[in-house]
Formats: C-alpha cells, structure tokens, sequence
C-alpha cells in the first residue's frame, strides 16, 4: 500500500501521466456508460439491423454540432407526426364516410436545404384503401399537390424518388424544390419560414383511423453523424470504446504474462528448456504476424475473440522473451533465490513468488504501452476487411468510411471521428506508459 | 560411523563439469575434493580459507544446492547424498542457512512478515495464528523489538545488521539443529559483526545448534568457534581445536594466513610481511601433487611436488591434523637426506 501511494506521488510529478490517465479514465468511463445504456445485444441489433431501424435517419449526414461553428445553419432532421399530437388531427364524419385532415408544421430556418424528404402514412381500415391527398403549403401561399392516391396500410411515400414531382418542381428534387425561394435565379435557396403538409384523407368506414408521419432529413444528425446505411455512428463509436480497450488489454495482458513465466521457467530449468523455448522464439519472431493474421480472418474465423487467441498465441514467443531472460537471469543468481532454495521452496513457487515479482514492476510500463499497439492492430485488421463481421468497431466504421469512398465525397467527419478516438486511446496510453518507464526504470540498475 | 555426530560428511568431492559447445567435456572444476568432518550439537566448526577455497561449495553442498560428485553425508544419521525432494525438503527445515549479503538474501519486494511467513507456509504451517506466533519469537530471539514496528518493513528500511537478525531469524525460524553461516558478517559494518556473531552464539547455546561457520576472517574464528578446519584448493590442509590452531599453525599455509594478519603494534603498520608469494592455484587444474607447493616456502623438492599429502597427526596431537608431508615420516627421512 506504501509503495503504490510513493508511485502515485512519483507519478504526479509528470503532468503527462496525468493527462494520459485523464484520457484512459475518460475512455473507461466511457466504456462502462456505454456498456451499460447500450446493451450488447442492442447494439448488434442497432448496428446489423437494416435500414428499416434507421428509417428517420438521414444518409451519410454530418454530426449536427457543426452548426456550433459561425457561419453554418444546416438543417438537423425533423420528424412531423400525428401521432400523439391530436390538434394537427381533425376529423370529420360523414355518414358512413370518415375524411381526415392532417396538418403537420415544418418551421424551416435553415441556409441549407435538407438531404431527403419521406412522407410515412400508416392506416387502420376494414374493407376499403383509404384515399389520400397531400398538399405542400409553403409560407408564401404556394400549394404543391405531393400525393394523390389511394394507400396501403402502410405507405412510404419517397417524395426526393418522385420523379413526377421533380419535373413539376422544374427540374428540382423535392428535398430542394420543396423549399426553394421561387424568386431567386441561379443557384437554389432555401425560402425559411413556416410550411405545412396538408394530408386529406377519406376513409370508408367509421372505425377507419389514419396517421401521417413527415420525416425531412438533415444535413447534420446526431453527435457523430450517420453512415451510408443511415446508422447512427454514435453506437459504432461508442461501442467501439470497450472492444477497443478490451482487446488490447487483453491482448497485452495475455501476451505480457505467458510471456514472462515462459521466460522464467526457461531460466529456471535452464538446460535444454531454455534452449527450446530460445529456438522457438527465434522462429517465431521471423514469422510475420499480419500475414498470418489475414490467412486466419480469411480461412477460419473473423471473430474478435478467434483474433485474439490468435494474436495472444503469436505474442507468447515474442521478442519479449529475450528481454526477460537477461532480467531473470540476473535475478535467478540472486542470494534470496538460493536462500529460497535452501528452505525448501519449489521451483513452481521460486519462479511464482519470487522470480516474477521482482520483474513484474518492470513489466508495468511496457505493459501500459502495449495496449494501443493492440488497439492499433485491431483497427488495422478491420481496416484490412478482416474485422470482426458482427461488432461496431472504430477500425469498422475506418473500413466502411474507406470502401465508400468518404475522403473523395467529403465525408471528412466519417475518418476523423473512429481515426481521433484511435489517436486519443494510443496517446493516453503512451504518455502513462512512458511516465511510468521514468519512474519505474531506475530501479532497473538496482536488480 | 559416529551416532553423535549432528552432521557426518565422508570423503565429499563437489566437481563442476566444463563443457564446450553444450557437450564436449572440457574437464572438471574441483570445488571441492575430497572433505570430510563432522560436527556435533552445540558445536561450531569454522571453516576457513582464501576465496576460490571451496568453502562456500562445501557450505552449498551441505545445504543440498549442489549435488555431491562423490561422498556421503550424513544428517543425524541420515544419508542427505541419497535423499529424494520428499526427504530433502524435510532436510532443508532442519538446516537454517545464513548467507554473506543481508541485503540481497531478502526479497526486495517482501515486507518483514512475509518473508518470514514463507518458510513457514512452504513447511505447511497453515495456522495463521501459529505463524503469527512463530515469527514473533524468531524476531524476539533476534532482538528485533519490538517485533510489531518490523513486521511490515520492507529490507531496504531496515540497517545492515537489522537486515542480517532477520535473516537469521529466517534461519532459525524452522528450528533447525544447525545453521549453515556463509561469511555472515563479512558484508557488516565492523561495529556490529561482534553483535551479530554473540548473537548467533546466543541462539546456539539456547537451541544447542550446531553451527558451520565459514569465513575467511581468521580473527574472529578464534572466539566464535570450536574448532577449525583450514581449507586449500577444494581440500582440507589442517584441522585443530580453535585455540591450538591459532596459536600453533601446522601447515604452512595456515601459518601464513595467520602472519597475514593485521597486527594492531603501531611498529609494524611500516613493515611487509612474508606472504607466500603466487595465486590460489587453479581448480580446474589443480598442481600435481600438493596442492600448495608451488607457494610453500618449506616444500620438499622431489616428494611435495610429485605425491598429494596424507592427512597426519601433528606433533601437537589432540586431534590437530595436518595435510602435510612434514609431519609424516617418509617427509621427515627426506629432510634427514637433504640435511
């Protein structure tokens, strides 16, 4: 307790240190809040589950806190329904007969136009399709007929698909046309003010109810924007979090460790123990570990946790080994080992209680910095199209921004975000590790 | 075989085997070659020698950290040389072992307690409270009280002879009925060798242990030993009560140990004395004959050369022995020639 209360004081003194314990407590922090507001099978379900869940989600939308930045006013995206509002709901009974008249608001402010607009109708009847009429009043008077026709239960109208529309809008999608100033030439601007979307309805039976929902997708959305699958890239992000640190915890701690007692027991027994487990290091270390990883990810598995095991099998023999065992075999001669000996320790105790500890101090910053190499690789793999097939990731939402070309198509947001949470694990990580190789070193020329 | 005797060692030779390559046998390091004495509860045998004598293998040998080449040893009747890990681990809670460097006996990352809880749980103490209370009175048989303000101190807290008491409080922890002391004041400050030595004595009289002593300091065998065997190149050269040794030397090599001494008469801190001349010799390939002649200022040309010596009775008698030609007859006749 002593001791780690001297390495805390020790540890302060390195404004460093403290930073990057800022930033990996912040990543924990974020980790376990994520853990626990976005349970695992949520999160899969979110992040495999087809555009049908991201339906209000605009496609490949920037994060909306870019309307912080002076000089931009781009439109977020705004969900009108009825649902639940019943003063933009009237109805009107006609014997026999239902009509419904549905008036849903849209207060347009914005200097850019929206990216799509949709109109969801979804209706309850009994024998006959419900006959609808929507009309687009725009704050100057102008009344644009969007839909005339009769519909299923439920009915997604694409007004940005509708051709049709395109053409009466002069050439405009709707998203554009739509709100478009009609007395400025040139280039389109958006006219801002009050809109309204008039949906008229007949029904054919009393009982018949219909509910009207007009989705108008941003520029912006979210904290950290969408995909091209409409997802919101906050689940990736975020998630990404506590794979990333478990991973390469993980991985550091499961290579670190069977690395160390592999190079203590290799000491210890000496003889022809040590000269195998030399020689198998030595082979080892010219394999190459990416290569050997991709043949993995393409003939076997792809799963994180295959990777893993993997990766942790391939960092046992490791260079590692070589740098323990010059530790160790000073350590191996020192009179407490021999005096251990000579009250009767066994060799399983002798390497366990009192070759490992005596290095394990050592071993912590190397330890610390090893994480984000493992973080790093795992990105890399998924990068490389080899990430695991079911998680969200950072290295995935890397690999998806990259096979959809986002640099070329301006999705700059798409690469910085995953590539600035990548950079802020590995240098929380190495300023601690490197704080603690400081302190921790000079103890080195005491073994 | 003597049923006295706590430890018996028979003709003990500890060799080293040189190989090139990892196989090709070069040859063999003669640590030790060829020992044997014994030693008896309540007594202290001081081995003493040069570095590179073979006292520290000798001590590691009867500890059970080398195994012997050749020869026995006998514990309380017992052939260590023989025994199995069961019966040696059994062995090694009987034998107590007090090295040269305190410092580097201790795990560093070990407080006071835990260091001494460990001999106790690799024996099977499972009893928290025995523990407890064993290394409560091996730190009070130390005089490391009070035994609460050590406990859990780390080595590097405690002062040099600090450091050596708890190491012996290790040794005795076992309760042993010998300790094994390997230079244990050589690395102390000069002012608490005595304390640490009156302590060891302590705790053999109330343990009535026996004690090996190995040093390379003659000047305190003298009190703080029974009996003494001097050590030269892996072999014993000559054996005495303490008193007669120091005040008799027999050997040559022992009598120019003891006029190595420093001698505290202000007159002769200006004059040399007569130190055989040369190195310890070679333990790989140790001088034909005795071990000693090439620095022997009394050696008889055409005997001590060719013929390793025997072991003789000296003319002081009463158990002093000597390897030596000198001393024996056909040495004696060579002398009568060259006169």
């Amino acid at each position: 307790m002593n001791s780690v209360l001297k390495r805390w004081a020790e540890i302060r003194r390195y404004p460093s240190a403290i930073a990057g314990m800022m930033i990996i407590l912040a990543l924990v922090a974020l980790s376990v809040y994520t853990v626990f507001a976005i349970p695992y099978r949520q999160a899969i379900q979110l992040w495999r589950g087809g555009e049908n869940l991201w339906i209000e989600n605009p496609r490949n939308a920037a994060p909306a806190w870019f309307n912080l930045f002076p000089g931009i006013n781009l439109p977020t995206t705004m969900v009108i329904e009825s649902q639940g509002s019943p003063e933009r709901k009237a109805a009107l009974d006609l014997d026999g007969l239902k009509e419904v008249r549905i008036e849903l608001p849209v207060s347009f402010t914005f200097d850019g136009f929206p990216k799509e607009i949709s109109l969801f109708l979804s209706a309850r009847y009994q024998t006959a399709d419900p006959y609808i009429t929507a009309t687009w009043i725009t704050p100057d008077g102008r009344e644009i007929v969007l839909a005339d026709q009769s519909i299923k239960r439920e009915a997604s109208i694409r007004l940005s698909q509708d051709t049709r529309l395109e053409r009466r809008l002069r050439g405009l999608s709707a998203e554009i046309g739509l709100f478009a100033d009609p007395n400025r030439q040139g280039e389109p601007v958006p006219l801002k003010g009050e809109y309204r979307l008039v949906v008229d309805a007949l029904l054919f039976a009393p009982g018949d109810d219909l509910d009207a929902k007009l989705v108008v997708y941003g520029q912006l959305h979210g904290l950290a924007g969408t995909d091209h699958r409409r997802r919101d890239l906050t689940i990736p992000l975020l998630w990404g979090a506590p794979i990333a640190l478990a991973f390469g915890f993980l991985a550091a701690i499961g290579s670190t460790l069977s690395t160390m007692i592999i190079a203590a027991a290799g000491v210890w027994w000496g003889r022809w123990v040590d000269a195998l487990i030399q020689r198998i290091t030595e082979v080892n270390l010219i394999l190459p570990v990416l290569p050997i990883l991709i043949m993995v990810g393409t003939m076997y598995s792809r799963s994180i946790w295959v990777i893993l095991n993997v990766v942790i099998l391939l960092g046992i023999f490791s260079g590692g080994i070589k740098t323990y065992r010059a530790i160790f075999l000073q350590v191996k001669e020192s009179p407490y080992i021999e005096a251990a000996r000579a009250y009767g320790a066994s060799s399983l105790r002798i390497i366990f209680r009192y070759m490992i500890p005596r290095v394990a101090p050592i071993l912590v910053p190397q330890f610390v910095a090893l994480i984000p190499s493992y973080v790093f690789l795992e990105a890399t793999l998924a990068v490389l199209g080899l990430g695991d097939p079911i998680l969200p990731t950072w290295g995935k939402v890397l690999d998806d921004a990259y096979t959809n070309g986002a640099i070329y198509r301006g999705y700059f947001y798409w690469v910085l975000l995953p590539s600035a949470l990548l950079i802020t694990t590995g240098l929380g990580f190495s300023m601690v590790g490197f704080a603690l190789d400081r302190i921790f070193n000079p103890r080195l020329r005491g073994l | 075989m003597d049923t006295d005797a706590l430890l018996q060692v028979k003709d003990l030779y500890t060799w080293f085997e040189l190989r090139r390559w990892g196989f090709a046998r070069v040859g063999y390091v003669r640590a030790v070659d060829g020992v044997s004495f014994e030693l008896y509860p309540g007594e202290t045998v001081a081995v003493v020698g040069e570095s590179g004598s073979g006292k520290s293998t000798l001590a590691k040998t009867i500890l059970g950290l080398y195994r012997p080449t050749r020869g026995e040893i006998y514990f309380a009747g017992k052939p260590v040389h023989q025994m199995k890990a069961a019966g040696l681990k059994e062995y090694r809670a009987k034998v107590g072992y007090v090295q040269q460097d305190p410092f580097g006996a201790l795990p560093p990352f070990m407080n006071v307690r835990r260091i001494l809880e460990e001999p106790l749980i690799v024996h099977g103490v499972r009893d928290r409270v025995e523990r407890e209370q064993r290394i409560h009175r091996a730190l009070e048989d130390v005089k490391l009280v009070p035994v609460e303000d050590y406990l859990s101190k780390f080595p590097h807290q405690l002062s040099g002879g600090q450091q050596q008491r708890l190491v012996i409080a290790r040794a005795i922890l076992l309760e042993p009925r010998m300790i094994v002391a390997d230079e244990p004041v050589s690395m102390l400050d000069v002012s608490v060798r005595v304390e640490i030595l009156e302590l060891l004595r302590k705790i053999q009289q109330e343990y009535n242990l026996g004690i090996i002593y190995i040093t390379h300091d003659l000047s305190t065998v003298r009190h703080f030993s029974h009996r003494i065997l001097v050590m030269y190149g892996g072999k014993v050269v000559e054996r005495a009560r303490a008193r007669d040794l120091v005040r008799n030397p027999q050997h040559p090599y022992t009598q120019a140990l003891l006029a190595a001494l420093s001698d505290p008469r202000a007159e002769n801190a200006h004059t040399l004395k007569p130190v055989p001349p040369g190195e310890p010799p070679s333990l790989l390939n140790p001088p034909p004959g005795c071990r000693f002649h090439p620095r022997c200022p009394v050696r008889i040309e055409g005997l001590c050369e060719r013929e390793a010596p025997p072991e003789v009775e000296t003319p002081q008698g009463a158990g002093h022995k000597a390897l030596c030609w000198l001393y024996h007859e056909r040495g004696e006749k060579k002398e009568e020639v060259a006169m």
